[in-house]
């Protein structure tokens, strides 16, 4: 422990604790606005300045540490003075139209200059140009960067794919894609942990709701049936910005909210995931049982942004991939055939909006090879988290006091093991509680397979299906993806399964998720979606009646032929940037 | 009346000597336009404002560059630049014109890529790779803020084993290694570089033993090594310490090369080099000494060699003296520097006294053999150089402390013809005053023939220091591609058309510094692992003291103290004297912590593996 004083006031702080960190623990936090604790700890924004006794310069708070006898000021004139003065410099180069961005409200710059009352500067103000592909699902608007460098260091440190870079240097330096790409021709995997990391609305998903909305839009036509599906861990995060606590945002309020936004039909991705499950499961077993056909491990395939890594960064495994589409495409393509054959619609007409805790799935829907229902595209849109937050607050719904509403039928009967795809390890534990099942002919204890949850980057577990041991991995995060492909490359590991999710922690912590500048959510989320698998009467997707009903009446069974049309996909029938000129 | 200095005159000229510094601290990776821009517009600034191309046409220059800076600019610009500038070159009336024209038409044939990556892409090429200044300048990457801050907290083994990561030769390097990093060090925009090299002289004075990491476990995999210099030997450290088995194949009685056979004793003595070699050879190399490559008894074949071992590195250095070609040079009395230093180092007498000795050179070899012959007794020495002494290749401070031990320069002369007696014995080295002359491409000036009359030097040595070469003539023979006198290699070290064979350091570079051949060991290391299947990476736990919240208010540098001229010049002991602790503790204080400070921190302000 170090002896120091705080504005005056003697304490004690652990040696090697930040500035910052002792500032808080003493009730007198420093404000910040770059740095995101162990992951960004630069001292660029320089807001985070403190006055140290003896010290002629001021010091930044973040990234120095405690030393003994030191005597710290937050708010000395002349910190005072030098703070609202770098915040006021880092406007003056910030397009601060506040009103017309994605972030209005929601902005740790906003909130720095409106704590300090900066209402008015004397600088000029010199705004950075615009310039970005606009079709592109992730998009940066450089007229809202401040430079922070979040963005690059959580490409770097998190996900280890090095999209962002700082280009260009002196006055000019500015955030760009590395080596001086454009976006479209990078290997980014559109994971949008950049996004979901930046602290204004410099990086943003493309907007889509006027697909819908405008008059031109899918709900201002008459003939369409607008039909929207929502993701397991969207439940868990959608009412995060319209002030509800998690008690009341629940998914039959979801539901509600959707029906009153005008859908003609909601109906819950689960049971989408319950469908993968059977698909991908008996894929799996499949390959169990042909071995020597196989190269092991089998890599789940229903996350877009690691279907993107994988196709970058390891081509030479992209066989390796489960054919089996993601659940929302898998729902899509038999929204437009089986359903609208049951419920006589007329597919053509079919509009089908999936609701997404991630804008990878934009790109997704948009990959032309994932189409199979013959009408059009088996998604015509993905909307993330954010816009439907953002639908429900432009037309005012007092979600609240909505009631309750169930999903539709027949796709909106789901079992406990879908809802877990959400969150790190779901997918596995759902595969396993059915895969139990079609080997063993029973049930397994619902959550026997327990020990594939959890928050670790990096999980391993052995299990024993009647004598046959299934060596399965799971991973949150593509910079544990990289270890864990590294690991296999050299031959230091094998397995026979493995679950790899982009954003770590899974769905729940995805780039369309809810912003929360400084904290990460994806813990709170999963264990809410934990919870209603627990609360769920149904466990197994493979006892979902809606599930054996869809395969009585339409698909005959996993792994058949008009399965394989509709639920399965060839991941070589479309090419990353760098996989066309290989 | 005459006037004093204005206030305002004094300010300005305190601000011209820290541009200066500011300057020689210019961190590598800097878009070059943007230089360009800044430079010109200072040159607008000197501008008087009587003629039009410099008073109207810098200014159009200016502005041309920053919309090509701004992505705004066209191809068709750059041709305006380049007639803009040509016009000013010709039409200037004085040299703040011409000049300021000139270093703009440079910088369009000197880094057209960039100007022309700005207009099509709106994009720079430079970029800040490596952030932190000194590191950045370190042929082998050594963390340098990571051990000053280390021996700042007389964490002197630490700081060792850290510097090891990256440089088996902590020892060595700390006596003798040309300090490329001190020149862009940041502390030049305070006030000068910081010592780092009497720095990392503190850590390997006080560490102690400092015993060599375990080596990973055995691969299986054989290496043979020829030549066991500095570049030699540091790959054999670092292939021992991923696993494989090294054998050095040295031609002479002892390891070390250049280090031991180049470089006098009082420079570095032999038992402060051979702490670091002791180390080196901890790891399990295995070592032949006085076993040359070749195919004649006693010597071992290239052929022997690539069939018993999985891979070969090449490190045989630049260990034949080149001639100066002159009259009389074959004469009794004359000798070739590295005939000189190797016989010395072999234990060899020699000895001066009472004569008077020319040396040929001004390298740093020339100096070596300069205070070699002063301290075998020598009545005179006198150094003969063409150019000036400010334009020796030697570092100042060698130039100096030879001239302290009482070398006398004798500048702006060549030497023509050695005149000799009956007995073909040196009488005499007659030279050639020179004028200095035109600058050439190299920034040197080149001496050019004086009207003066040639004189005459008597002397009964000549000591020849004009340089070394690479007996490259074996190797041609068994099929090694040579380029320019020199084995080509490719820059990650293998022989071109030669499978499994590495080349690296002097007899790769041409004779240059031990640091380079230290990192030309470290990148074949890597490279031959990698070609022989592996990926092992060379790491240290070793944690680095996070810096102190403190002024950095400008503090003079100190020196590494030598042994008073008077009495070291009577031996070959060591010169240098040890830092001591108030020396250390200021000193290491003076160090910025750029891994810390600036955009160090951003990439983490170090590579903690390779």
């Amino acid at each position: 422990m170090v002896n120091i004083t705080i504005n005056g006031k003697p304490m004690q702080a652990e040696e090697g604790t930040t500035i910052l960190s002792a500032a808080s623990a003493a009730k007198m936090p420093v404000p910040s606005l770059c740095y995101l604790k162990d992951i960004n700890e630069i001292g660029a924004c320089r807001v985070c300045v403190v006055e140290i006794k003896g010290v002629s310069r001021l010091v930044t708070a973040c990234n120095n540490v405690v030393q003994e006898g030191m005597e710290i000021l937050t708010n000395s004139p002349r910190v005072r003075e030098a703070r609202r003065t770098n915040v006021e410099l880092i406007l003056s180069q910030h397009n601060s139209s506040c009103t017309s961005c994605v972030r209005g409200g929601n902005c740790s710059l906003q909130r720095i200059a409106n704590d300090l009352g900066i209402y008015a500067s004397e600088y000029k103000k010199d705004i950075p140009k615009r310039q970005w592909p606009i079709e592109f699902p992730l998009i940066r608007d450089a007229s809202r960067c401040i430079k922070c460098m979040r963005c690059v260091q959580i490409c770097d440190k998190v996900q280890d794919l090095h999209i962002w870079d700082i280009v260009k240097t002196g006055s000019r330096a500015t955030v760009g894609v590395t080596h001086n790409l454009q976006i479209t021709q990078s290997d980014c995997a559109i994971c949008g942990q950049c996004l979901t990391h930046c602290p204004t609305g410099a990086l943003r998903e493309r907007d889509d709701t006027l697909q819908l909305l405008s008059m031109q839009g899918a709900f201002a036509d008459p003939d369409k049936v607008t039909i929207v599906q929502v993701a397991p861990a969207v439940r868990s995060a959608w009412a995060e910005e319209l002030g509800l606590d998690r008690e009341e945002a629940t998914p039959g309020r979801l539901v509600a909210a959707l029906k009153a936004l005008g859908f003609d039909y909601v109906f819950d991705t689960d049971f989408g995931a319950d469908l993968t499950i059977m698909e991908e499961g008996s894929e799996f077993l499949e390959r169990m049982r042909h071995r020597e056909d196989y190269t092991f491990p089998m890599f789940t395939s229903c996350c877009p942004g690691w279907v993107r890594f994988l196709k970058s960064q390891y081509p030479e495994m992209i066989g390796q991939l489960s054919t089996a589409k993601s659940p929302h495409q898998m729902q899509g393509a038999v929204t437009k055939t089986y359903l609208a054959e049951k419920f006589g619609l007329d597919p053509d007409q079919v509009y089908n909006v999936s609701v997404m805790p991630c804008i990878a799935k934009k790109k997704e829907a948009e990959i032309p090879n994932i189409n199979d229902s013959g009408h059009g595209r088996d998604v015509d849109l993905v909307l993330t988290t954010r816009e439907i937050a953002r639908m429900i607050r432009a037309d005012h719904l007092d979600v609240k006091h909505l009631s309750e509403e169930e999903f539709d039928d027949p796709f909106g009967v789901s079992s406990g093991a879908g809802v877990i795809f959400g969150a790190t390890g779901g997918v596995m534990e759902a595969a396993l509680r059915s895969c139990y099942y079609l080997v063993t002919g029973k049930n397994a204890y619902p959550d026997a397979f327990y020990m594939v949850r959890g928050e670790e980057g990096i999980k391993e577990a052995n299990i024993d299906i009647n004598g046959i041991t299934v060596r399965a991995a799971v991973v949150s995060g593509l910079g544990n993806a990289r270890k864990l492909m590294e690991r296999l490359k050299n031959k230091e590991v094998e397995y026979d399964f493995v679950e790899v999710m982009a954003c770590p922690g899974g769905c729940v912590g995805g780039g369309g998720q809810p912003i929360h500048d400084g904290a990460e959510m994806a813990k709170e989320r999963g264990e809410n979606l934990y919870f209603l698998d627990r609360k769920n009467k149904l466990r197994f997707s493979h006892e979902n009646p809606k599930i054996k009903q869809i395969y009585e009446e339409y698909l005959g069974e996993p792994l058949s032929e008009r399965s394989h049309h509709l639920l399965h996909t060839d991941h070589f029938g479309w090419k990353m940037p760098k996989e066309e000129s290989r | 009346m005459i006037d004093t200095k204005s206030e305002a005159q004094t300010t300005v000229e305190g601000l011209y000597r820290e541009l200066e510094r500011r300057i020689i601290a210019s961190p590598p990776g800097i878009c070059p336009v943007d230089l360009a821009l800044v430079f010109l517009r200072m040159c607008h600034a000197q501008t008087c404002g009587k003629c039009v191309p410099c008073r109207i046409g810098l200014g159009q220059l200016g502005t041309l560059l920053e919309q090509v800076l701004d992505g705004e600019g066209k191809m068709e610009d750059l041709t305006l630049i380049e007639k803009t500038a040509r016009t000013i070159m010709d039409t200037a009336d004085c040299a703040i014109g011409y000049t300021a024209a000139e270093m703009v038409i440079k910088g369009l044939e000197g880094f057209r890529d960039d100007y022309e990556e700005h207009i099509r892409h709106g994009k720079c090429l430079a970029s800040l790779k490596q952030p932190v200044p000194c590191v950045a300048l370190c042929p082998a990457k050594v963390d340098i803020p990571g051990y000053i801050a280390l021996v700042a907290e007389q964490r002197y083994q630490d700081a060792v084993r850290l510097i090891r990561k990256d440089n088996p030769f902590p020892t060595a390097c700390a006596f003798v290694c040309e300090h490329p990093c001190e020149a862009r060090c940041r502390r030049n925009m305070v006030d000068t570089s910081v010592n780092i090299r009497g720095l990392k002289l503190a850590a390997v004075d006080n560490a102690g033993k400092v015993p060599a990491p375990a080596c990973a476990p055995s691969t299986g995999k054989r290496i043979a090594i020829i030549g066991g210099g500095p570049s030699g030997l540091s790959a054999a450290y670092y292939l021992q310490l991923m696993g494989h088995q090294t054998t050095v194949y040295e031609m002479h009685r002892h390891l070390g090369g250049m280090l031991f056979y180049g470089i006098p004793s009082y420079r570095l003595p032999r038992k402060r080099l051979a702490e670091d070699i002791d180390v080196i050879l901890s790891t399990g190399v295995e070592v032949k000494l006085d076993t040359p490559v070749g195919d004649k008894e006693g010597q071992v074949s290239m052929n022997t060699l690539r069939e018993n071992y999985d891979a070969v590195y090449i490190s045989i250095g630049a260990h034949i003296d080149k001639k100066v070609g002159l009259e009389g040079e074959d004469a009794k009395g004359v000798i070739s520097a590295v005939e000189m230093l190797g016989t010395l180092a072999d234990g060899g007498k020699m000895d001066f006294t009472g004569k008077k000795v020319a040396v040929i050179g001004g390298g740093n070899v020339a100096m070596d053999v300069t205070r070699s012959a002063i301290r075998l007794g020598a009545q005179t020495v006198t150094v003969v150089y063409r150019r000036r002494q400010a334009d020796m290749t030697a570092l100042a401070e060698e130039v100096q402390s030879a001239v302290a031990e009482g070398a006398q320069i004798l500048e702006l002369h060549a030497p023509v013809r050695i005149q000799t007696n009956e007995q073909n014995q040196v009488t005499a080295l007659v030279a050639q005053p020179k004028l200095i002359g035109l600058i050439g491409k190299d920034g040197r000036p080149k001496p050019s023939r004086s009207k003066r009359e040639e004189v005459c030097l008597p002397c009964d040595v000549v000591i020849v220091a004009v340089g070394q070469g690479i007996e490259t003539n074996y190797f041609e023979e068994e099929g090694i591609k040579i380029k320019h006198g020199v084995i080509a290699a490719e820059n990650w070290s293998a022989v071109e058309d030669a499978k499994g064979v590495f080349a690296g350091g002097d007899c790769v570079t041409g004779p240059a510094t031990v640091i380079r051949a230290i990192a030309a060991g470290k990148v074949a290391a890597a490279n031959i692992d990698s070609y022989l299947g592996y990926n092992h990476v060379i790491s240290t736990d070793v944690s680095i003291p996070a810096p102190r919240v403190k002024d950095y208010f400008p503090c003079g540098r100190i020196n590494v103290r030598e042994r008073d001229a008077a009495e070291r010049k009577k031996d070959f002991e060591q010169v240098e004297c040890s830092l001591t602790w108030e020396e250390i503790h200021q000193e290491s204080g003076r160090c910025l912590r750029c891994d810390h400070f600036g955009f160090g921190v951003l990439k983490g302000g170090r590579e903690t593996k390779w």
